[in-house]
């Protein structure tokens, strides 16, 4: 019995001891992890950001190298403070503050003390920098943009956020990544990917050589440089119309979806959000509600389209033949429909296809639209009949650009009609005012200019797109398959001409350009706002869409100006001179480019501004999507 | 007759010590191989210095070997008594080394005498309990012989060195098997536990547990044999040993005493500070896995994370780069050699030889279990070498001349009479 005491106590210790060490090494597996932050370092090799070109490879964003101040807490010497902070202008609480927080994080290991220094910001520092020992710079790239327009395209880089830290295993804290437009949506390519190198390190924190000889390293892959579908010379242009006044201008090149340009007005300069000052500008842009610099106008606002809708309303009669180009309605200064219920036209006398669309006749559109719902005995397969074909040219859902935002419109279907109308009894004459673009129907700009991209093609577009080329990267499939319209092209023809005399002797007959064919139709969207409980009528917008030539168009253009009274007002001139720098190159209507560059609606947002802030206390905010609007009583042109 | 009993020694137990000393400096060239690879024989690394302490340890093997057996056995009261005076004269000649006064300096080399005197104690108790009028059931004759470890165990502990000191207590398993009545290891053992309990758990509850234990097993004794009145004392024993606990933690251990037990009870530990050690070494280990990072590869072996990592923390490369296979291979080496010296130790045919063997076998256990348990936080963190693997020329050759005299011992029992 003896004898076995020793024994049986050493093997039932070893079981224990064999056990408690399956339990640490097998099954427990933080101190594995701990294991890796205790001696493994990863550093990190950055690759630069691919550069941005124009559709002509005019250079529009590159890097340039920026300075981040590392401080070693513990390393600090004795130093002039005061030489330091002079040198890179912070004052001496800054400094004890920024140190104490460094400390605090770890006294041993480097902390950014200042981020994104500008060259210049870092030269005055860079001459003392032996002096003030624990004090180092790392070098880094920011953009740097060749030019001041197209903060809307181009997005920006900001350092990466938690969220995307816990979503994404490829960044760390500190990294940057493009935020809204390309840099958004072609991040991937820009960006690269990043080196990592593993390194060994002691309990002091030193490199003590590599990791497994550098069997895991990889090498950073260079980013890849993008050329954009945007035309240098016509985006700075529409910028520069767009001054001192909101709204959007798409451009699209027909043929093959590209977007020429896509101006949003009010912006800024994209340079405002590089650098140290970039959180502080951010937070000022974002914070202006009303002018909403960083909205984009050209995808992002919804507006009724209003009278260039017609041409849609024209081409589905047609389809549906419910008209023929020789079908007329006779029109008494407006259309009566229901009960007592009255449309007003300018127009007078018997309105037939081409003179309707140079006229922008109310009666004959209302007429065409009222036909081609009645022609089917259940008004929702007449609505769904109808808005299929609206659809098909791209309209009441997203387009799938390549940019990372969007609005869908709104086209409505029966089921719109079905909710409002939960009894029934509605018809064409119920929903007069889809006919003329009103009602429920929403477009953004970017839809406008494709759906003339459509009429330019006579029946089919190619989504738009943004970026035209990548290296050694196929664009995606979308970009180039075509998209056919329900409306056969042999339609197209006779609205074409009506858009041509539109210019001709129409709406837009004050804009004509010498010796070119421009096909075009004026838009005006009434609109109001309700603060404190009243609604107020504001000054309407002004809307234009066009494309030119007339005969193999090389532009579709839709052009949208904020409160800017009626179509050819602002809009009108604003399409025709963009569409005279691209085709032409020069421009002939000085006159017109001299109004339009020096003109100010800054008066009339003044009055908007006004009535939300000073005549009453509440805060309200417009929001430019859901701005109200009814059935509007007058069509101006 | 002396050359056959070299013929008969034990080969396997020679086997496995030159193993687990292969081992050992294999595990030592790794936790302190410099950033430019020197030859194995360069003294000025801590490989180099292990290397020739291995080389050394052979001549002593040979003259253990070619020894007259008799002269353990004869020379006993010697050993014992040179290792007394060898514990006395650190009073005087030794140096201290971290508060501690428990080394001899010879120009570079240290000279540790508390390794020795396990031998010495151990011949002399074997000695004593080999006399055949000895029986431990006699109370004098237990306290000559607790009396023989409690004297290098009371000068150990003037060093002071309470790890080295607590090795010798392991030796109650080898009176236990020459016939000290079992209730002393089994209150032995209870006391350890009752103690880290006790600081764990009010004592009130735990007293309360004890006394009903102890009513049920006094109403279920045959009425004859019970003793109220012992069963009280008992009680009453416990009770002072459970309270006192509190005090003696708080008054008498020293500051890095409780920093330990607190460490390995996990209350309040800072694992920057106190906690360093034990984070560290459990860090190395569990990184390691089920097959290790490989030899050379460890990470934290490397970057020199384990502090002591080639003494007393050892196992912990073992572990990080070998993983579970490599260390429950080591372990297992270990508990065969054990097992093996146990087995060895039944078989010898005079009491000297088989109580020396045991003794032998406890102490390397004893060694074994505090040195690997205290990495992986099964009990608190105390100073005392891996047998065979830990670096350092007075452990090695303390455990090669203990060893090597059970197996010369062992080789010349056919040669008894």
């Amino acid at each position: 019995m003896r004898r076995i005491v020793l024994p049986s106590f050493i093997i039932v210790v070893a079981i224990i001891l064999i056990a408690r060490i399956f339990y640490l090494q097998i099954i427990d597996d933080s101190l594995k992890l701990q294991s890796e932050n205790n001696a493994i370092k990863k550093v990190f090799d950055f690759p630069e950001r691919g550069y941005i070109y124009d559709r002509n490879g005019e250079l529009l964003v590159a890097n340039q190298p920026s300075y981040d101040i590392m401080v070693i807490p513990r390393e600090i010497k004795n130093f002039d403070t005061l030489d330091f902070c002079n040198s890179l202008k912070i004052d001496k609480e800054e400094f004890i503050k920024k140190v104490k927080k460094a400390t605090d994080y770890s006294p041993r290991l480097p902390s950014v003390f200042l981020s994104e220094l500008s060259k210049r910001e870092y030269a005055a520092f860079q001459e003392k920098e032996r002096k003030f020992e624990g004090f180092y710079t790392q070098k880094r790239a920011l953009r740097d943009y060749q030019v001041a327009f197209g903060a809307n395209i181009f997005g920006f880089i900001t350092q990466v956020n938690e969220a995307i830290i816990n979503k994404s295993p490829y960044y760390n804290s500190g990294d940057l990544i493009g935020k809204q437009g390309v840099e958004q949506e072609y991040e991937d390519i820009l960006r690269g990917v990043k080196g990592v190198k593993y390194l060994l390190r002691n309990k002091y924190n030193k490199v003590i050589g590599p990791y497994k000889e550098g069997k895991f390293d990889t090498l950073a892959q260079q980013g890849k440089d993008l050329t954009l579908t945007i035309d240098y010379e016509l985006q700075k242009y529409g910028t520069e119309l767009m001054v001192n006044k909101r709204g959007g201008i798409v451009a699209i090149e027909p043929k093959t979806g590209e977007i020429l340009a896509l101006v949003s007005a009010p912006t800024f300069d994209p340079a405002l959000l590089v650098g140290r000052q970039r959180s502080k500008n951010y937070t000022a842009l974002y914070r202006d509600s009303i002018a909403n610099p960083l909205f984009d106008r050209g995808l992002l606002a919804q507006y009724p389209p209003g009278s260039p809708f017609k041409i849609l309303t024209g081409l589905i009669g047609l389809q549906e033949e419910v008209i023929n180009t020789e079908t007329g309605f006779v029109c008494h200064h407006g259309f009566s429909y229901g009960a007592g219920r009255f449309m007003k036209c300018h127009d007078s006398g018997l309105s037939k296809l081409n003179n309707g669309i140079y006229n922008s006749c109310n009666t004959y559109f209302c007429s065409v639209y009222r036909n081609t719902i009645d022609k089917f005995k259940n008004s929702s397969k007449g609505v769904d009949v109808w808005s299929d074909h609206v659809k098909s040219f791209g309209l009441g859902n997203y387009m799938g650009t390549d940019l990372p935002i969007g609005k869908k419109g709104n086209i409505p279907t029966s089921k719109t009609y079905q909710r409002i109308y939960p009894n029934g009894g509605w018809k064409g004459s119920t929903i007069i005012s889809n006919g003329i673009g009103q009602g429920e129907v929403l477009t953004t700009p970017l839809q406008l200019a494709n759906m003339m991209a459509v009429v330019a093609n006579k029946g089919y577009f190619f989504t738009p797109h943004i970026v035209k080329k990548i290296k050694d990267k196929p664009l995606d499939k979308k970009y180039t398959t075509k998209n056919i319209s329900t409306v056969d092209s042999k339609y197209f023809d006779p609205v074409i001409e009506g858009l041509a005399d539109v210019y001709n002797k129409g709406t837009a007959a004050s804009l004509k350009v010498k010796d070119m064919q421009i096909c075009g139709k004026t838009g005006t969207a009434e609109n109001k706002i309700r603060v404190g409980g009243k609604t107020y009528q504001l000054k309407d917008h002004s809307i234009f869409v066009a494309f030119a030539p007339k005969e193999n168009p090389t532009i579709a253009i839709a052009v949208f100006v904020e409160n800017g009274y009626w179509g050819n007002r602002w809009a009108g001139p604003i399409a025709t001179l963009m569409i005279e720098k691209y085709v032409n190159g020069e421009i002939t209507r000085t006159d017109l480019e001299n109004r339009m560059l020096n003109g100010s609606l800054e008066d009339e947002y003044k009055k908007i501004e006004n009535i939300i802030y000073q005549r009453f206390t509440e805060t309200v905010t417009v929001d430019n999507t859901k701005q109200s609007l009814t059935l509007k009583e007058e069509e101006t042109n | 007759m002396r050359g056959k009993s070299i013929g008969n020694i034990d080969w396997l137990t020679i086997l496995l010590y030159i193993t687990l000393v292969t081992m050992g400096w294999l595990t030592i060239y790794s936790a302190s191989l410099p950033p430019e690879v020197t030859s194995i024989f360069d003294t000025k690394q801590i490989y180099g210095r292990q290397m020739l302490f291995i080389l050394l340890s052979i001549p002593l093997i040979f003259i253990l070997l070619f020894l007259d057996a008799k002269i353990f056995e004869r020379f006993s009261f010697v050993f014992y008594g040179i290792g007394i005076l060898l514990l006395l004269g650190l009073f005087v000649f030794g140096s201290t080394i971290k508060g501690q006064t428990n080394w001899y300096k010879f120009g570079g080399f240290g000279f540790q005498p508390s390794e020795f005197v396990k031998t010495g104690v151990a011949l002399l108790l074997a000695k004593y309990l080999s006399f055949p009028q000895i029986n431990l059931k006699n109370v004098k004759h237990q306290l000559i012989g607790f009396g023989i470890i409690l004297l290098p165990i009371f000068l150990i502990l003037l060093q002071p060195d309470a790890g080295s000191a607590m090795i010798f207590l392991s030796l109650i398993f080898v009176l236990n098997r020459e016939g000290l009545p079992g209730w002393y290891l089994f209150s032995g053992f209870g006391a350890i536990v009752l103690f880290f309990v006790a600081l764990k758990i009010d004592p009130k509850y735990i007293m309360l547990c004890i006394a009903i234990i102890m009513l049920i097993y006094y109403l279920r004794s045959r009425k004859v044999t019970r003793n109220p009145i012992l069963f009280l004392f008992i009680f009453i024993i416990i009770s002072g040993f459970v309270f006192s606990v509190n005090y003696v933690y708080n008054n008498v251990l020293e500051s890095h005493q409780k920093d330990r037990i607190d460490v390995l009870l996990g209350d309040n530990v800072d694992v920057k500070k106190e906690g360093y050690n034990l984070n560290q070494s459990m860090i190395a280990i569990g990184s390691g896995g089920l097959t290790g990072k490989g030899y050379l590869e460890g990470t934290q072996t490397k970057g020199g994370f384990v502090p002591e990592q080639h003494t007393d923390y050892i196992f912990t490369t073992v572990g990080e780069e070998w993983g579970f296979i490599g260390s429950s291979l080591v372990i297992l080496l270990f508990v065969t050699l054990f097992l093996r010296i146990i087995s060895l130790a039944e078989k010898q045919k005079t009491k000297f030889s088989r109580v020396y063997g045991y003794c032998v076998a406890s102490y390397l256990f004893t060694h074994f279990f505090v040195n690997i348990a205290m990495l992986i936080k099964l009990f608190p963190t105390i100073g005392v070498p891996l047998p065979f693997f830990s670096y350092g020329g007075s452990s090695l050759w303390a455990f090669t001349i203990m060893l090597f005299i059970f197996i010369k011992l062992d080789a010349n029992k056919v040669n008894e009479w």
